[in-house]
C-alpha cells in the first residue's frame, strides 16, 4: 500500500523533473536537474529491491558522469544570450522525431504488463550478494566480455587524447 | 515498527546530529589552539577560560554579519550551496557504528542510526555527491575566482575518488563484505585492519585529506591564489556553513579510517568486558581514535606545504591509483593462495 504511494510519488517527480531537464532555458540549470532525476530513479530501483543498483546508479551518475558534464558546462561558461539560436524548423522536426520515438516507447512498453516476475515476494534479489553470484556464475561470460569492452573503449579514449597533443607539439 | 523503536531511532539522530555540531566547532577551537602550539604562539584565549567559549563567540559573530547575495548570481543556487555541502557532510554518520549495543529499558539498543548491506558504497556515493556544494556555490557566485575553485574541487575530488574506491576495495575483499558492522566485527580485539594493509591505509587518509579539501590539498579555496576559492563570495552563515562542513567531514572521515583500519569500537582485551561496561568502553574507544586521527589532519595542515595543481594530479593518476591497484592485486593474490584456490585439497 505504501509502496504504491511512494511509487506514483516518486513517478510524478520523476517526470516533473525529466520535463524540467527539457525545459530549463539554462543548461547548467539542465544539469542539476539531470541529477535530481536520476535521484528519483534510485528511489524506483530501491523500491524494486535493487538497492545495490540504486547506490551504484548514484555513485557512477550522479557523482562522476554528471560532475564531468557539470565540469565542462562550468568551462564553456554557457549563458543564455550565447547560446546559438536554433531556426524554428530545427525545433519542429525535433519535436516530431521526439514524439516519434516515444510513440515507439509506449508501443515497445504496452507488453510489459503482462511480464510475470520470475520470483515475486523475494526482497532479496537485488543484494549485494545473490548479485554477484549470479554475475559470477552465471553470467560471468556476458561479465567479462563487457568489461573488456570498457577498458578497450578507454585505452581508445586515452590513445585519442595522447595523439591530438602529440599533433598541437 | 513500534513506538519504542522509533523513538529509539529518532534520540539516536538528534544525539549524533548535535554530537557532530559540537565537534564540528570544537575542531575549530582545536586547529587554532594546535596551530598556535606549531607556531610558539598561545592561539585563542580571550573568551572564557582557556578561550573554550571561542566557538560560540565565532558562530554568533557569523550570524550577526550582514547576509550578502551579489547583484550577479544565480539567487537561489547560491542559497542551496552550501545547504547541500552541509547536507552531504552530515548523512554519512547514519550507517558508522558508533559502539557495541548498549542495553537499556530492557531492549538492545544498536549503536548505528541504520544499516545498509551496502554500508560502505553508501559513503562513497555520499562523497561523490558531496562535489555538487562546492561547485553549485562556485559557479553560482558569478565570480572567476569562485570558478576556479569550484572547478578544481571537482576534477581534484574526482581524481582522488578512484584511489579512495580502489583502497577500500582491498578491505572488502579482506572482510567479504561491504557492511560496515561486519568490517568492524571481523576486526576484533587488535585483529586491525592497518596491520594487514599499511599501504592501502596510507593511500586512503591521503585521499581523505584531498577529499575533505584539507591542506595540503586545500587548492580548491588556495588563498595565494584564489582569495577564498569557492566561498569567495559568501558572507554570514552561508560562509560558515561551508567552513563548518569542512570540519564534519573531518569528523566522520576521521571515524570512517577508525572503522575501516583500526577497529572501530575493538580494542584489545575487550573479551574481558560484557554488556554496558563494553559498550561504553568501546564507545570511548572509538572517541578516542577519532580525536586522534581529527589531530592528525590538523597536524598535517600545519606541517606540510599546500601542493601545486599539476603535483596533485599527478599524485592521484601516476601514483596512488597505480600503487592501489598493484596492492589489490597482491592482495587478491594472497587471498587466492590463503584459500587454495590454485590446488584442489
Amino acid at each position: 500500500m505504501i509502496t504504491d504511494i511512494l511509487t506514483w510519488i516518486l513517478g510524478g517527480l520523476t517526470i516533473g523533473s525529466a520535463l524540467m531537464v527539457v525545459l530549463s532555458n539554462h543548461p547548467i540549470r539542465s544539469v542539476l536537474f539531470l541529477v535530481i532525476t536520476f535521484f528519483f530513479i534510485s528511489g524506483h530501483y530501491i523500491l524494486l529491491n535493487a538497492q545495490f543498483l540504486a547506490i551504484v546508479n548514484i555513485i557512477v551518475y550522479a557523482g562522476a558522469i554528471m560532475v564531468l558534464f557539470l565540469f565542462v558546462l562550468m568551462l564553456l561558461n554557457l549563458s543564455a544570450e550565447g547560446l546559438p539560436k536554433s531556426s524554428r524548423y530545427l525545433t519542429l522536426g525535433s519535436v516530431i522525431i521526439g514524439g516519434l520515438f516515444f510513440i515507439v516507447l509506449i508501443a515497445a512498453l504496452k507488453d510489459s504488463l503482462h511480464f510475470e516476475a520470475l520470483n515475486p515476494g523475494s526482497n532479496s534479489v537485488g543484494l549485494v550478494q545473490n548479485l554477484g553470484k549470479t554475475l559470477f556464475s552465471k553470467y560471468i561470460v556476458p561479465f567479462e566480455v563487457s568489461s573488456i569492452l570498457f577498458i578497450s573503449a578507454m585505452v581508445g579514449a586515452v590513445m585519442l587524447a595522447k595523439r591530438e597533443k602529440h599533433i598541437v607539439e | 515498527m513500534d513506538l519504542a523503536f522509533i523513538i529509539e531511532k529518532t534520540t539516536l539522530i538528534v544525539i549524533i546530529f548535535l554530537l557532530s555540531l559540537v565537534i564540528a566547532a570544537y575542531s575549530t577551537y582545536f586547529e587554532r589552539k594546535v596551530a598556535a602550539w606549531f607556531q610558539d604562539r598561545i592561539g585563542p584565549d580571550r573568551a572564557g577560560p582557556f578561550g573554550l567559549l571561542q566557538p560560540i563567540a565565532d558562530g554568533v559573530k557569523m550570524f550577526m554579519k550582514e547576509d550578502f547575495i551579489p547583484k550577479h548570481a544565480d539567487k537561489w543556487l547560491f542559497i542551496i550551496g552550501p545547504g547541500i555541502t552541509i547536507f552531504v557532510a552530515l548523512i554519512p554518520s547514519i550507517i558508522i557504528p558508533w559502539g557495541p549495543p548498549l542495553e537499556m529499558f530492557g531492549r538492545k539498543i544498536a549503536l548505528q542510526v541504520t544499516n545498509f548491506d551496502f554500508g560502505i558504497l553508501f559513503i562513497f556515493g555520499a562523497l561523490s555527491v558531496g562535489v555538487y556544494g562546492i561547485m553549485i556555490g562556485g559557479w553560482a557566485s558569478n565570480n572567476k575566482y569562485s570558478l576556479f575553485g569550484a572547478v578544481r574541487a571537482s576534477s581534484q575530488m574526482i581524481s582522488y575518488e578512484l584511489a579512495m574506491g580502489l583502497s577500500a576495495i582491498t578491505i572488502i575483499m579482506m572482510t567479504g563484505s561491504l557492511d560496515l558492522n561486519e568490517i568492524v566485527a571481523k576486526q576484533h580485539g587488535m585483529n586491525w585492519n592497518v596491520f594487514y594493509q599499511p599501504v592501502c591505509f596510507v593511500i586512503f587518509f591521503t585521499c581523505a585529506l584531498a577529499e575533505t579539501n584539507r591542506a595540503p590539498f586545500d587548492l580548491p579555496e588556495c588563498d595565494s591564489e584564489l582569495i577564498g576559492g569557492y566561498h569567495t563570495e559568501y558572507s554570514s552563515m552561508k560562509l560558515g556553513l561551508y567552513l563548518f562542513s569542512e570540519y564534519v567531514s573531518i569528523f566522520i572521515s576521521s571515524a570512517l579510517i577508525a572503522v575501516l583500519f583500526f577497529g572501530g569500537f575493538n580494542f584489545p582485551g575487550m573479551d574481558y568486558f560484557t554488556g554496558n561496561t563494553l559498550a561504553i568502553i568501546g564507545l570511548l574507544v572509538f572517541f578516542t581514535k577519532i580525536s586522534f586521527f581529527i589531530f592528525v589532519f590538523m597536524w598535517i595542515r600545519w606541517t606540510l606545504p599546500r601542493f601545486r595543481f599539476d603535483q596533485l594530479m599527478h599524485l592521484g593518476w601516476k601514483t596512488l591509483i597505480p600503487v592501489s591497484i598493484v596492492n589489490l592485486l597482491i592482495t587478491g593474490l594472497v587471498i587466492a593462495l590463503y584459500e587454495g584456490w590454485f590446488w584442489s585439497n
